[in-house]
């Protein structure tokens, strides 16, 4: 039963995880502000179109956070606490945008509009970039040091910690997940542009952003496909379940892949629905393009958070020492926790369906400055 | 003393985003209910007046509501960036309430929050109203599920200690959310929410009448607020008893020190106002004894015979015990099992939780060497100490006593203001009902005082029930000391100053914008 409900969770979170990787097109969006638009008109045209959505990539994080929380609490302990410096940088990447667009449009915001609208740029870049950081160290691990017995040691009961003094920076550069960051980031740029291109009423702001898709699209594309070689060429570490021993393995990931096939095909899946999503938004006015690549992202990235812990892998590797690496045996909730939350999470198809409700009824006409200007908008 | 800072730079980077997170947050669970009503009344006259009122309502509550969110999610994060001990020890728990707000409540207030702000001419009229009584019911459903996280670290049920994976495990979900301590908890600060919302709305209109600007809008906003107001703050104080009678039996230390009370006697009294005597310093207490005997713990009070008694027993003649009593020993508590059981001196707890982390300790080396025999003994030990686990960390009595002035003070402003604010609902219900509201400039005046006040109330109320538990993370089973990140002080106070600036320019903000939108007016 433990053993099911440990998959069931991560394949809860890992869900979550990707399904805030696609929402995380409204950072992306934001990246735009700057570059791609040409006055205010654009700019105020741009925040109102992802001002619509951004509550939902916030919330698909915070409920990220508690769900890793509550089904894997030794992972948020030794990764939150550890890498303390890593996820403080996100919260306040975070904090600056959630008021951002609350703020930006209005008189009396003290700091004017362009610094909100920096606020919204550096979410949008860094944000991504070091939650692309993190979810690096599902693959790559860390410097920390775990022992569960050491709550005994009532001098320094502390279980865990970083083993160095960098508490967590020093995980941005690591090369792979860095690269994981870019391509994070450039995911979200790719989905923000098409994003503007299905939903935005503004043929010159269109034209740019398909301009700018190019470029940034070609960029993903590449970057993802090179991310992949490095993934599947990476020693991982797999735990013996029996005993909790942790051993290093060659090609550990694409073994997983072609061991379980079924990561695998969403994988496949995923690319081919980010290839085509991409090709028929420059090529045509396809009103779908967006659903498809976010599709694509969404299932890509599912795939490869199961395939960091799935088949007995090590999901949070010790560099310091892998026996204390953290697996979904030894880091879950009990049985009985997981049980209740996976009695909770039955309503989660309840929820996805009123949200999907929401965004559509909110999506299904296109956004134009006159919309937001009319008198009874709610404008940001 | 470096592991000394480092907790108490992270209490105060906790107590600080807390304290921040409810500026925002009570607005917004207040206002939901009230604009909720509003739109209500629009709905069912179709009077556009209403729609003015709930729109003008909905900005204020907009602008509050995201920094609500952004400072949410810092105290989440902070559970493992600053608490990762406590994360592991009790996260089999407490996370769960935290995901569930997550999935349940916070999809639905973000999720309709959409519709209630950008489809006024998306969806029909009854559909926009269910979104905006969703968001509503989001915000207090999550509330519900924090305050049932907050609970169980004031009073751990439904749970017992895994020596297997050196934590507490969840056994009886259906006892953590419906733990008496919990109950009573949310339902005192959904109220007090409610209290706080209904408030900044009479002070807001007070302004305008003041200004002999939206005579109809600030008298038809008021009567709403001030009858839910009202309501509300009958139940508040009523679950503020039932608090303070659930602190007297669980929490005896906290209730002590809200009383700035010592030593006990039968029929204990009450003190109404009180000035305490600063010399009066438990830490004293071993080293100069009599000195700290001969000090009275007030310089001046005005008590209420009995009240205590009647307070935390409900019963005249009986004992509360007071903070030295407490660390002696010898008097009745409620342990988490709900059995009523006689308090050991804490020198003798401390002792006892030492006993248990060795027993704990000694179980795992025999687990690791397979050797069931010590394994089995070593279980059995730590099962008869494991209520005292916490004592183990523990290592001079006295610093199980909280920080007794801020507690005693925060709670009688908050009890003072809350007869204040009883006294200022009725007003405010009878001059409205006399149509004088619109002449009482003084009243007025009071109005827009009062926004403060409610806040300082409010705030007092989370020092009370936070400093109050102190040093305990998990009352008796985990003191901060044993939760906190073993991270640089240095960078927590880095962190602590970063907060604090981004703070301060968000508040800064916030408040200008309100001023501007209040001074636009309902008709901007």
């Amino acid at each position: 039963m433990l053993y099911f409900l440990q998959h069931y969770w991560w394949m809860v979170v890992s869900l979550l995880g990707a399904g805030l990787v696609f929402l995380m097109f409204v950072q992306g969006g934001q990246t735009l502000l700057f570059l791609t638009t040409r006055n205010k008109e654009e700019k105020t045209l741009l925040v109102n179109t992802f001002g619509h959505k951004w509550e939902l990539t916030f919330t698909t994080l915070v409920t990220f956070g508690g769900a890793i929380f509550a089904s894997f609490p030794l992972y948020y302990s030794t990764s939150f606490g550890g890498a303390y410096w890593l996820w403080i940088a996100i919260l306040f990447l975070f904090v600056i945008q959630a008021v951002s667009y609350e703020y930006r449009g209005k008189a009396g915001n003290v700091f004017g509009a362009r610094t909100y609208e920096g606020f919204l740029f550096l979410n949008g870049m860094f944000g991504t970039i070091l939650l692309g950081v993190a979810v690096g160290t599902f693959f790559t691990g860390g410097e920390f040091i775990m022992n569960k017995n050491s709550l005994t040691e009532t001098l320094s009961p502390t279980i865990s910690y970083w083993a160095n003094a960098t508490h967590g920076l020093d995980t941005i550069v690591v090369p792979f997940n860095l690269a994981m960051g870019i391509v994070v980031f450039l995911a979200a740029r790719t989905l923000g542009t098409m994003y503007v291109i299905m939903q935005v009423d503004s043929p010159e702001l269109v034209s740019r952003c398909k301009k700018q898709l190019r470029i940034t699209a070609s960029a993903f594309v590449v970057g993802f496909v090179l991310l992949l070689i490095a993934l599947f060429t990476m020693t991982g570490y797999s735990v013996t379940p029996e005993t909790g021993i942790i051993t290093p393995v060659k090609y550990k990931y694409f073994i997983n892949m072609t061991t379980l096939i079924w990561p695998l095909i969403m994988l496949s899946a995923g690319v081919l629905l980010v290839l085509t999503g991409i090709i028929s938004s420059l090529s045509e006015k396809s009103r779908y393009s967006f659903y498809m690549t976010g599709a694509g992202v969404f299932l890509a990235v599912w795939s490869l958070l199961i395939c960091a812990a799935f088949n007995n892998t090590a999901f949070f590797v010790s560099k310091v020492d892998p026996q204390m690496s953290l697996t979904l045996y030894n880091s879950s909730s009990s049985t009985f926790t997981l049980k209740v939350m996976a009695y909770a999470s039955l309503l989660m198809p309840f929820v996805a369906g009123y949200i999907v409700y929401v965004w559509r009824a909110l999506t299904k006409t296109q956004i134009s400055s006159d919309d937001i200007n009319r008198p009874d908008a709610h404008k940001y | 003393m470096i592991l000394a800072s480092l907790v108490d730079m992270s209490r105060l980077q906790f107590a600080l985003t807390a304290m921040f997170h409810w500026i925002f947050v009570p607005l917004t669970i207040g206002l939901g209910v009230i604009i909720a009503l509003m739109e209500t009344y629009y709905v069912r006259t179709g009077n556009e007046f209403w729609k003015r009122t709930t729109r003008f309502w909905m900005k204020i509550f907009a602008i509050n509501f995201a920094i609500g969110v952004a400072t949410g999610i810092i105290l989440e994060f902070q559970f493992g960036t600053n608490w990762s001990n406590y994360a592991w020890f009790v996260g089999d728990i407490f996370g769960a309430p935290l995901a569930i707000e997550g999935m349940l409540a916070f999809f639905l207030e973000s999720t309709f929050f959409a519709i209630m702000f950008f489809g006024w001419n998306k969806v029909s009229k009854n559909v926009h109203l269910l979104s905006t009584w969703l968001v509503s019911l989001g915000t207090i459903l999550s509330a519900f599920w924090i305050l049932i996280a907050n609970a169980w670290m004031q009073f751990p049920v439904g749970m017992e200690f895994n020596p297997d994976t050196v934590r507490n495990e969840m056994v009886d979900f259906w006892a953590v959310v419906t733990s008496p301590v919990a109950v009573n908890k949310f339902i005192h600060t959904a109220t007090n929410a409610f209290v706080l919302g209904s408030v900044v709305v009479i002070g807001i209109c007070c302004w305008y009448l003041l200004q002999k600007r939206e005579e109809e809008f600030s008298r038809r906003s008021i009567k709403i607020a001030a009858v839910f107001g009202l309501i509300s703050l009958v139940v508040l104080i009523w679950t503020g008893d039932g608090s303070a009678y659930h602190v007297g039996k669980k929490q005896p230390m906290k209730l002590a020190a809200m009383e700035g009370l010592y030593k006990s006697k039968e029929g204990t009294p009450l003190v109404a106002i009180g000035i305490l005597n600063p010399r009066k310093d438990i830490r004293r207490m071993k080293e100069d004894s009599l000195s700290y005997m001969l000090e009275s713990p007030y310089i001046f009070n005005i008590s209420i015979p009995e009240g205590l008694s009647l307070l935390a027993n409900r019963k005249m003649g009986t004992i509360v015990p007071g903070i030295e009593d407490i660390l002696n020993g010898g008097y009745t508590y409620t342990n988490r099992n709900g059995e009523e059981k006689i308090a050991p001196p804490i020198e003798e707890r401390m002792q006892r939780g030492r006993i248990a982390a060795e027993a704990l300790a000694t179980y795992n080396k025999a687990r690791i060497s397979g050797d069931e025999a010590n394994m089995t003994e070593a279980k059995k030990v730590l099962d008869e100490n494991f209520d005292h686990f916490g004592y183990a960390y523990i290592k001079d009595p006295v610093e199980i006593v909280p920080n007794v002035p801020l507690v005693f003070y925060s709670f009688r402003i908050m009890v003072i203001l809350g007869g204040f604010f009883l006294l200022f609902f009725s007003l405010t219900i009878y001059f409205e009902r006399k149509a004088i509201i619109g002449k009482q400039r003084w009243f007025q005046y009071l109005g827009i005082i009062s926004i403060p006040l409610v806040y300082i109330c409010s705030q007092c109320g989370w020092i009370v029930a936070e400093v109050g538990r102190q040093p305990w993370t998990i009352q008796d089973l985990l003191p901060v000391s044993a939760s906190v990140s073993s991270v640089s002080s240095s960078a927590v106070l880095t962190t602590i100053i970063l907060f604090f600036a981004l703070f301060t320019a968000l508040l800064a903000a916030e408040i200008g914008i309100m001023i501007k939108v209040i001074r636009k007016g309902p008709e901007a």
